[in-house]
């Protein structure tokens, strides 16, 4: 990890870490603040914890969303504290809705110059961004809005497993990874696990990223902690609640910060330190397989 | 709905209550976060077991086997129909028209049922930064009808909205009906709020009107948390109270933390 994010993660890098609250790469969020990144944009359509604690460690000069807060719980002191006081300094912000912001990747991964969408109407959103723009149907049957393309420099996913040449294969919520992915130049691939080719070819369909477009593959198990992993582990929703009262007051975020990113030299001590007790709290409560396909062999 | 004498329940209780009953008959329901996840799931266990419930996150016809916490959880996964792609899930599903209902929460609302989920104060230097749009602005015009369940106080039901997030019946049922109308849209609007003290329906001009007083509610205290003279409706009736076994669900099964209720 450390090698991926020096490598690949630079100052004033336009940067999304997706995973809609499945899948969040809170390993890599900590390594970017353990290297003490700067004047990063971070995109991503839920900033959640993982920006509340980046922007605290003081990675990000501006932050692109569609929804900002602790779903469920409440919100993300660290930003709101920026947006509202401009402290400890301002930080800029683009804001979309959830599909404004898909279809930005969208555009991004497709090579186009816009994405349209039946949404905005009537909304003061394009008022607030005046990058998005409504437009005239060139077939004459109205109007829809339009949002730009969203390139990132570098992507950051979770994924359950990929193989070495960064093959990459998810279930469960499936978020905006792939297009996020191929929209952005560089791209990471945190895995659970590193498996052989031959289970990547045994279910081609679960393939969401080809390899052809990763540039690191990082194997850190737990990476994804206090979201989760689809069959892995659970969401640690005593986590994301008792964020509320650590974010609310800078000091105890700082404090956070210190003990579990700072004075922790990876994301094994950081599983060493949540203790295993947590760990196995967290396994899902029974197994739920699925079905067998048979793809069947065509020679 | 049973007639046993129920036991003593709290406001959220009858508005999380009152917004699933609001579901019976319906087909399809996009889930917001919050107020309408507890409600929705609560529906799918009484008044509407074939509901079919959307999640943003990507999940057509979820079986939650727990309440989740957020809409983003690994129980709306397991065993659901479909997991799709979020692009998928707002480009075909919702743009495509097969949302019969969006349930969506609101920090503020006026009387036409526009709503603000995005700040307090002024967007460029809010006093209060709230979430934002999420997917409601997209919900607001392509679901068929749009459902609000919210706690109704001054700072919430307000003369005007600080930002609009999300349409409602704009100025009134005229403009917005052209409107909606010339711009294609699928929606019809907001159909219903369910808040803390009572149910409110639109009137044909497009303003809401209180149908129903929640008992313990009085209209007193309607008038003392709404930044208008509100339109009481001349056959307001008391919403029956809570039955027992769903009091039971909403404790035991769907919120044992008091996550929602508290």
């Amino acid at each position: 990890m450390q090698d991926a994010i020096a490598d690949l993660v630079r100052d004033g890098d336009t940067v999304a870490i997706e995973g809609f609250t499945h899948l969040i790469s809170f390993a890599a969020g900590h390594e970017i603040i353990r290297q003490r990144k700067r004047d990063l944009t971070l995109a991503r359509m839920t900033p959640d914890l993982i920006y509340d604690q980046m922007i605290a460690g003081g990675v990000a000069r501006k932050l692109i969303f569609s929804w900002l807060g602790n779903p469920g719980v409440g919100g993300l002191g660290a930003i709101r504290r920026r947006i509202e006081t401009g402290e400890p300094a301002p930080l800029e912000v683009e804001e979309y809705s959830h599909f404004g912001m898909v279809g930005r990747y969208t555009a991004g991964a497709a090579n186009l110059p816009f994405y349209p969408l039946r949404s905005y109407f009537e909304s003061d959103l394009p008022v607030a961004n005046p990058l998005i723009r409504e437009l005239e149907s060139p077939y004459g049957d109205g109007k829809v809005f339009a949002v730009p393309p969203l390139k990132p420099d570098v992507t950051i996913v979770h994924a359950q497993r990929a193989d070495a040449a960064g093959n990459t294969q998810v279930w469960g919520l499936l978020g905006c990874q792939k297009e996020a992915a191929f929209a952005a130049d560089r791209v990471i691939v945190v895995v659970e696990e590193l498996v052989d080719e031959a289970v990547v070819r045994a279910d081609p369909n679960r393939t969401i990223i080809p390899g052809l477009i990763v540039d690191a593959v990082v194997v850190e198990p737990f990476g994804a902690h206090p979201s989760y992993v689809q069959g892995a582990y659970d969401r640690d929703n005593r986590f994301y609640l008792d964020w509320d009262a650590i974010t609310r007051d800078e000091a105890a975020l700082q404090a956070w910060l210190r003990d579990w990113v700072y004075d922790v030299d990876g994301r094994a001590a950081y599983i060493e330190k949540l203790g295993p007790e947590r760990v196995a709290s967290l396994r899902p409560t029974a197994s739920a397989p699925s079905g067998d396909v048979d793809y069947g062999q065509y020679t | 709905m049973t007639d046993e004498p129920t036991s003593p329940f709290s406001k959220s209780e009858m508005m999380i209550v009152a917004a699933a009953r609001e579901l019976a008959g319906q087909r399809v329901c996009f889930v917001g976060v919050g107020l309408p996840n507890i409600a929705v799931n609560l529906a799918k266990r009484t008044v509407a077991p074939d509901l079919e419930l959307v999640y943003e996150a990507g999940v057509f016809g979820a079986r939650p086997a727990r309440l989740p916490l957020s809409i983003g959880d690994p129980t709306i996964v397991t065993g659901s129909t479909a997991v799709v792609s979020m692009h998928e899930l707002f480009a075909f599903y919702l743009q495509g028209g097969l949302i019969d209902v969006g349930f969506l929460g609101a920090a503020q609302i006026d009387r036409f049922g526009n709503i603000n989920t995005t700040v307090i104060g002024e967007y460029g230097h809010p006093k209060t930064r709230l979430p934002g749009s999420g997917g409601a602005c997209e919900i607001a015009i392509n679901a068929r009808e749009v459902f609000v369940i919210m706690r109704q106080s001054a700072r919430s039901f307000v003369e005007r909205i600080d930002f609009r997030t999300s349409p409602g019946n704009l100025g009134g049922a005229e403009q917005a009906e052209r409107i909606r109308r010339q711009g294609g849209w699928l929606g019809r609007g907001p159909s219903v709020v369910v808040t803390d003290l009572g149910i409110w329906h639109f009137d044909d001009d497009g303003e809401m009107r209180l149908d129903f007083l929640h008992p313990g509610a009085t209209l007193e205290e309607i008038k003392a948390t709404i930044g208008w003279a509100p339109r009481i409706s001349d056959r307001l009736a008391g919403t029956p109270p809570p039955p027992t076994d769903e009091l039971r669900l909403i404790r035991e099964e769907l919120d044992p933390d008091g996550a929602y209720t508290r």
